[in-house]
């Protein structure tokens, strides 16, 4: 993986002076709070309902565990020993004092890692495919790009005070599991005809209160002219997104607004005049920075064979693993969803068995998942049963991965205050009713996703069956949705009808769940079956 | 009117900027001031003759001027280009990096902070106005 | 009644105005009359509080109850970790929340 030359560490120790000094500044009363909240967002410190809130950023995802293991030690010693894992491969720490907050920062740089722009209305940590560099069905792996685009990002004085926040996504298979296209831009790597690899540009996705799939804005931008296409896409956003209303400040109101074709052409005058200032970094740069993520030495003689004797390992196996592209080796998911646990909270010991793990079995190499688990991407088979027991012993052996109990949900109401209803106790609840691993492999691939706000952190979109907690003459109500997909079939979920109570939403999920065994046919998933059913015939189930 | 802080070592011009929609009826000006929101190209045809832009930020979360500063420079604009309005210390290197070198804050900002803020950072990550040779270029020469 | 929150500035700690200082505890809470806006700003100046606000409240035989649910979470802790509230020791204290 990546690995910071001189440049790179001096920037990151210099933010870190540069932070000190603020907050020194904000405790003298030289910042007001209205001039010092930007800035400590653009270093992921928040004000959240029960202290400040720490954002520390895993870029594209990726983590070696010595940068795990700091992730524990910060948990340890500045927070009250657990961190959350987000659904944009961050880690966030939820009792963070301010005065320990430039230490908390220094301690990242001494790993390579940082809170840089993991909020505030900047370019927000780049995120990309958790399977990335394993799997084989990408055609390059896309993280090489989104390091040059995490670097032409960083601290980018003309977009740093955009209308609004800004995520982009990278990935390079037709399978999507960044929920790409619903970033502000999705980036998806391509072969031209001429077989040359480049950039597919999505350009106005996203989520919160206006959701929105992101359009085609470009079929192919060459390796060498990333930055300069990228740089006009922002800057059309930078001049013209609305500054009026902030919740209709995103880029995809923009494109909206435009309309693709509009917005397109806008871009590709600004592009054309982009291309003229020398603003790419040449072929070399992406051939230097590909060099670090080049495979790790596989033992070629790695056996597929497996002894599935144990029939709890053979279930894990068969739902928590995925294809890795090199025989004998697997792509195992660690499922932070116990059963009536928090959805990505992990404990610092954890944190540090995951890293352990990592460090002895998959070349030092963790992943962060859009879907709040963490990854193992290059395990020999031979090892998982070792792995899978070391788990177990610490609760992280839920054989749950993409079934109804592997739910995403927001921090919500126990956390957040722009919550208006909490999401983890949901989570919980619904993780104890569907508890029994048999029914949840019989209702197969279903994503689960809670958002306790219409500002959808909880992706509740796009969830096949999605839950967004509203306030109703302040008691908590949940509205229930269908048919949303965040992976490559792309969709947004509807609302069902009325809300519900939290027990009436649970048995409304189960009244779904059940409708869609009855009616499924062969080879199915939920998500199909909605499809093919339509909403119509699930409301009546639910409603009457 | 605070004094202008400026990173040049031309005379002071001393002209007052025109608002845009002036400076385009009358064509003899050689100052304007542009405001969040307007289009910084219109200037592109006169720029031979400006000898100063003042560019407004009108709150210093709207950074719109950003780009207007981008466009001038690199469309070849060589006079003044003076930020005012709710300019703070925390984002002159941001401004000094998009061609800005004069800054007119509403509220005065020590001169010596802000050339320690200029110049705190050793290198740059991004290609920009100012001419700063990128982390990209050092590393492949 | 209304009551003043906010968070230390220092360490994010939920605090509330007890009259003379903050406390970090609601049952501590005074009402403040048509005094918030002036006390608030006052606090706020000499950064002894971030981001005060006044609250509307309900007096009860244990000392006020924030009106709104976001106020009681903050008042308590995250319900979801009884052990990380204030009420470490107390299982029902959740329902207080609610």
């Amino acid at each position: 993986m990546y690995q910071y030359d001189e440049y790179d560490q001096k920037m990151v120790d210099t933010r870190v002076e540069e932070f000190r000094d603020q907050v020194k500044r904000r405790l003298a009363g030289d910042l007001t709070e209205d001039q010092f909240k930007p800035l400590r967002l653009m270093n992921g410190l928040y004000l959240q309902l029960h202290a400040y809130m720490l954002r520390v950023a895993v870029p594209y995802g990726t983590l070696n565990s010595k940068q795990m293991r700091m992730l524990g030690h910060i948990a340890r010693k500045y927070d009250r020993d657990y961190g959350h894992f987000t659904t944009r491969q961050n880690i966030q720490y939820n009792w963070i004092k301010l005065e320990d907050a430039p230490d908390i920062l220094a301690d990242l740089a001494s790993v390579e890692m940082h809170a840089i722009q993991t909020s505030g209305n900047c370019i927000r940590n780049i995120s990309s495919d958790q399977f990335a560099g394993a799997t084989a069905d990408e055609i390059a792996d896309p993280r090489p790009w989104a390091e040059i685009l995490r670097q032409w990002s960083s601290f980018h004085p003309e977009f740093s005070y955009l209308p609004r926040k800004f995520k982009f996504a990278v990935i390079a298979s037709d399978t999507d599991r960044a929920a790409m296209r619903l970033h502000d831009i999705g980036i998806q790597l391509v072969h031209n005809e001429a077989g040359e690899l480049g950039a597919k540009f999505f350009v106005g996705g996203g989520m919160g209160r206006t959701p929105m799939v992101a359009p085609e804005i470009r079929d192919f931008v060459p390796a060498d002219e990333l930055i300069s296409y990228a740089e006009a896409c922002l800057r059309v956003y930078n001049r013209y997104g609305r500054r009026d209303n902030k919740y209709k400040a995103r880029i995809k109101i923009l494109v909206h607004e435009l309309g693709p074709e509009e917005y397109s052409r806008q871009v590709e005058e600004e592009f054309a005049h982009m291309k003229t200032l020398g603003l790419n970094p040449p072929v070399e740069e992406l051939a230097r920075i590909s060099e670090f993520f080049q495979d790790p030495p596989f033992d070629k003689q790695a056996s597929d064979d497996l002894d599935l004797s144990d029939p709890d390992f053979a279930v894990w196996v068969d739902q928590n693993n995925s294809a890795h592209k090199q025989p004998g080796y697997a792509i195992a998911t660690i499922s932070l969803k116990p059963r009536g646990g928090i959805p990505g909270d992990a404990s610092s010991a954890q944190i540090d068995l995951m890293a352990d793990l990592a460090e002895q079995y998959s070349f030092d190499e963790l992943r962060v998942t859009h879907s709040q688990n963490i990854v193992l991407p290059h395990v020999k088979k031979s090892d998982l049963y070792a792995i899978w027991q070391k788990l177990d012993e610490a609760g992280l052996a839920p054989a749950n991965l993409d079934l109804i109990t592997d739910s995403i949900a927001c921090p919500g109401l126990d956390y957040c205050s722009l919550a208006n209803a909490r999401s983890i106790p949901l989570a919980q609840k619904i993780s104890k009713r569907f508890a029994d691993l048999g029914r949840q492999r019989e209702l197969g691939e279903l994503k689960l996703k809670i958002s306790g706000c219409i500002n959808a952190c909880g992706h509740h979109h796009a969830g096949h069956i999605g839950i967004l907690g509203v306030d109703r003459k302040g008691t908590e109500n949940y509205q229930l949705l269908l048919g949303g997909s965040g992976a490559e079939d792309a969709s947004l979920a509807k609302i069902t009808g009325p809300g519900f109570t939290e027990d009436g939403v649970i048995d409304a999920i189960e009244t779904v769940t059940d409708l869609y065994l009855e009616q499924r046919e062969e080879g199915e998933r939920f998500i199909d079956t909605y499809r093919r059913v339509g909403m119509a015939r699930f409301k009546e189930a639910i409603y009457g | 009117m605070v004094e202008a802080i400026r990173l040049r070592d031309d005379e002071v011009h001393e002209e007052p900027a025109v608002s845009l929609d002036s400076f385009l009826d009358q064509s003899n000006a050689t100052a304007v001031r542009i405001e969040a929101g307007e289009d910084a190209r219109l200037l592109l045809p006169y720029l031979d003759r400006l000898s100063l832009v003042e560019i407004d930020f009108p709150a210093f979360g709207d950074g719109r001027g950003y780009s207007a500063a981008q466009i001038l420079r690199e469309s070849g604009y060589a006079g003044e280009l003076r930020a005012s309005g709710d300019v703070l210390l925390d984002q002159v290197s941001h401004m000094r990096r998009c061609g800005f070198d004069a800054f007119a804050p509403d509220s005065p900002i020590n001169p010596a902070l802000m050339k320690e803020a200029i110049s705190r950072y050793d290198h740059v990550y991004q290609a920009t106005s100012d001419q700063r040779t990128p982390i990209w270029r050092l590393r492949h020469g | 009644m209304k009551i003043l929150t906010g968070n230390d500035l220092k360490t994010g700690d939920v605090i509330w105005w007890t009259g003379l200082d903050w406390s970090r505890f609601v049952k501590d809470a005074t009402d403040v009359g048509d005094q918030g806006e002036a006390i608030l700003q006052r606090e706020e100046a000499a950064r002894r509080v971030n981001s005060p606000y006044i609250i509307e409240a309900e007096q009860t035989d244990d000392g006020p109850r924030p009106g709104h649910i976001k106020d009681r979470v903050r008042a308590l802790g995250p319900t979801v970790r009884p052990d990380l509230t204030l009420k470490p020791a107390d299982p029902d204290a959740g329902l207080w929340v609610i």
